[in-house]
């Protein structure tokens, strides 16, 4: 089959690997009929997630056909359609028993090497670093699902695939940012961030009945999208900390929520600490939403931590005494509540896709992303979509030109990629 | 209470010989089940890696097959010193064994009914006369990483019956063409 292959930072491949296949009772193999990138994709992407190795499938948000089940799956069946949570959760431990099933005990593989860098190991995920059990992940034709009665969730008819695709991650991530906030009426909530997860939080934040909406980013078609969704917006080049406290009456947002993570720009000194290794991660936002959060308010952390941060300003969340909310998210909670959501039409996730692209072109989406090229904001991939025309190709080979196996496989140009407009 | 013979009341190896890794985890199962499952100690290679077998040879004896990450093979005989149903199971390698090595298992109730604390301790003297520790030859180089990885495989063995794995995911390969994964 066709998969989405990481080799090092800024490069990875579209190629040929063998097909999944069953490898525990309670696994299932998935026909993966609509795929996504996401953000946090891109920290792998430029090299910042700790223990990769070359030849690593990505992708963690993926839905598609079920085509084999395990003899100890109970809940699926051959057919049945399905969305993949990107936790791979037991359902049996402690944690996966008290809903928190981001933390389960029982799905890394590496849980030993884990322990030894974060004091106790996390559930497994799809396409996310070895730390994370070195799972293979859904840029690709098929994926092999551990537990697959715990995690997938059945579609009912009458959805399309990218209505429901986003309750693989991006959705419930959003949702739990914006939950963690714990919203009272007439609270206002600050987004930094305004990429799929952060537009997910902001929606979700307006759903749970916060009064006001702050999203901040510096990216026009970001911003626009943001307030398409009712948010208000501000540039992340501005002052944004002034800005934030007139907005708030002088109080300054009850909540904050941190949709960036480790990559946020804004602070040379970040870059140049992560450049040379001194630093893993650059929190610029999680400082400044540090310093601006109100007295006694939450600092919900969706966006992604790998490693140590510095100078972060700990006084200022201890002297105002900040609540703190963070970690991968526990998504088989949110899962039938935010189905229900999508089919009630409070939401409809579709809103932030820009880029629908072959699998094949998957190499070309990923730096169109991180460049945030073309109005970029999420990029849905199709493992098994016929062809697209290549008009160009077809020219060249009327002129009898000699193909590449490159061009064979790859040669959409990028200008005729579907673009929803 | 079945109690074996009793040569000393806790398990080790004979003086200060010995180097020791002890790992706890908490299994959301019953005591009883899971000394159970221990105590038949033909099912340890199920989640050990470096073990290949395990043979009862007779009332609270056993000989064991093990094999280091390097490829090298290592027998041996055992015997249970130590017994409590439910709640520890201790033995020991005969003496002329050419890995000295001890071990215990002891199984407590956790508190808040989070299932079962379970706490694993291993002895082991390097052979007399050669080079390297018989720990390394067991476990490779990170002998506190791969007992503690064998405890969690425990754990997931008796939770979900089944042990998390990779291996034979497909991965891509730098050369072009891909390859099952295999686990390192």
């Amino acid at each position: 089959m066709r998969a989405l292959c990481w080799h090092g930072a800024k490069d990875v491949r579209v190629e040929d690997v063998p097909e999944p296949r069953i490898l525990n009772p309670h696994d299932a193999i998935v026909r993966i009929t609509s795929t996504a990138i996401c953000g946090s994709d891109l920290h792998i992407y430029d090299g910042y997630i700790p223990s990769m190795e070359a030849g690593d499938i990505l992708g963690h948000e993926f839905m598609g056909e079920v085509v084999e089940v395990g003899k100890e799956v109970r809940n699926l069946k051959q057919g049945d359609r399905v969305v993949v949570p990107f936790t791979i959760s037991c359902g049996r431990c402690y944690y996966c028993e008290h809903q928190l099933h981001s933390l389960c005990d029982n799905t890394n593989p590496n849980a030993a090497m884990s322990s030894k860098m974060n004091g106790f190991s996390t559930a497994g995920l799809f396409g996310y670093s070895h730390l994370y059990g070195g799972y293979a992940g859904g840029q690709a034709e098929y994926a092999r699902v551990p537990f697959a009665d715990v995690g997938p969730i059945k579609i009912p008819e009458g959805l399309e695939d990218e209505q429901v695709l986003f309750l693989s991650d991006i959705f419930p991530t959003g949702y739990m940012a914006a939950e963690n906030c714990n919203i009272t009426p007439g609270q206002v909530v600050a987004v930094w961030g305004c990429g799929p997860v952060g537009q997910f939080a902001i929606r979700s934040a307006i759903l749970l009945g916060a009064e006001k909406v702050i999203a901040i980013d510096n990216i026009p078609e970001r911003l626009a999208l943001a307030e398409n969704g009712g948010a208000v917006t501000v540039s992340s080049d501005e002052d944004v900390h002034d800005i934030l406290k007139h907005m708030t009456g002088g109080r300054g947002p009850d909540a904050c929520i941190d949709a960036v993570g480790m990559e946020a720009h804004g602070s040379t000194y970040d870059v140049i600490k992560q450049s040379v290794k001194l630093e893993t991660d650059r929190p610029y936002v999680l400082r400044q939403a540090m310093r601006i959060c109100r007295k006694g308010g939450t600092l919900s952390i969706p966006g992604v931590y790998a490693g140590y941060v510095d100078k972060i300003p700990f006084g200022a969340a201890f002297a105002k005494g900040l609540t703190l909310k963070m970690g991968q998210t526990h998504v088989q909670r949110y899962l039938k509540p935010l189905l229900q959501l999508v089919l009630d039409g409070k939401i409809d996730p579709t809103f932030v896709i820009t880029h629908r692209v072959a699998l094949a072109d998957a190499a070309e989406a990923y730096e169109m992303f991180a460049e945030r090229r073309d109005g970029c904001i999420k990029v849905v991939l199709k493992p098994h979509a016929p062809p697209p025309p290549r008009p160009i190709i077809r020219a060249a080979r009327e002129a009898g030109e000699e193909l590449t196996e490159e061009e064979a496989l790859h040669g959409v140009p990028r200008s005729k990629r579907l673009r929803r407009e | 209470m079945a109690t074996a013979r009793k040569r000393s009341e806790r398990p080790g190896v004979s003086g200060n010989r010995g180097k020791k890794v002890v790992k706890s985890c908490t299994i959301n199962k019953g005591a009883a089940e899971l000394f159970q499952f221990w105590r038949r100690l033909q099912n340890l290679p199920r989640f050990t890696r470096h073990l290949v077998s395990v043979e009862e040879t007779g009332e609270n004896r056993s000989h064991w097959i093990a094999k280091s990450p390097m490829g090298t093979v290592s027998e041996w005989d055992a015997l249970i010193v130590n017994e409590h149903l439910n709640e520890l199971i201790a033995w020991e390698s005969e003496p002329g064994s050419e890995i000295e090595n001890a071990g215990s298992v002891r199984f407590r109730e956790a508190p808040g009914a989070q299932g079962t604390e379970v706490t694993v301790s291993l002895e082991y003297v390097p052979p007399a006369g050669k080079i390297g520790s018989a720990i390394a030859k067991l476990y490779g180089e990170e002998p506190e990483l791969t007992v503690e990885d064998d405890l969690l495989r425990f754990k997931a063995l008796m939770e979900t019956g089944e042990i998390p794995t990779t291996e034979g995911e497909p991965a891509g390969s730098s050369r072009g063409h891909g390859a099952h994964r295999r686990n390192t």
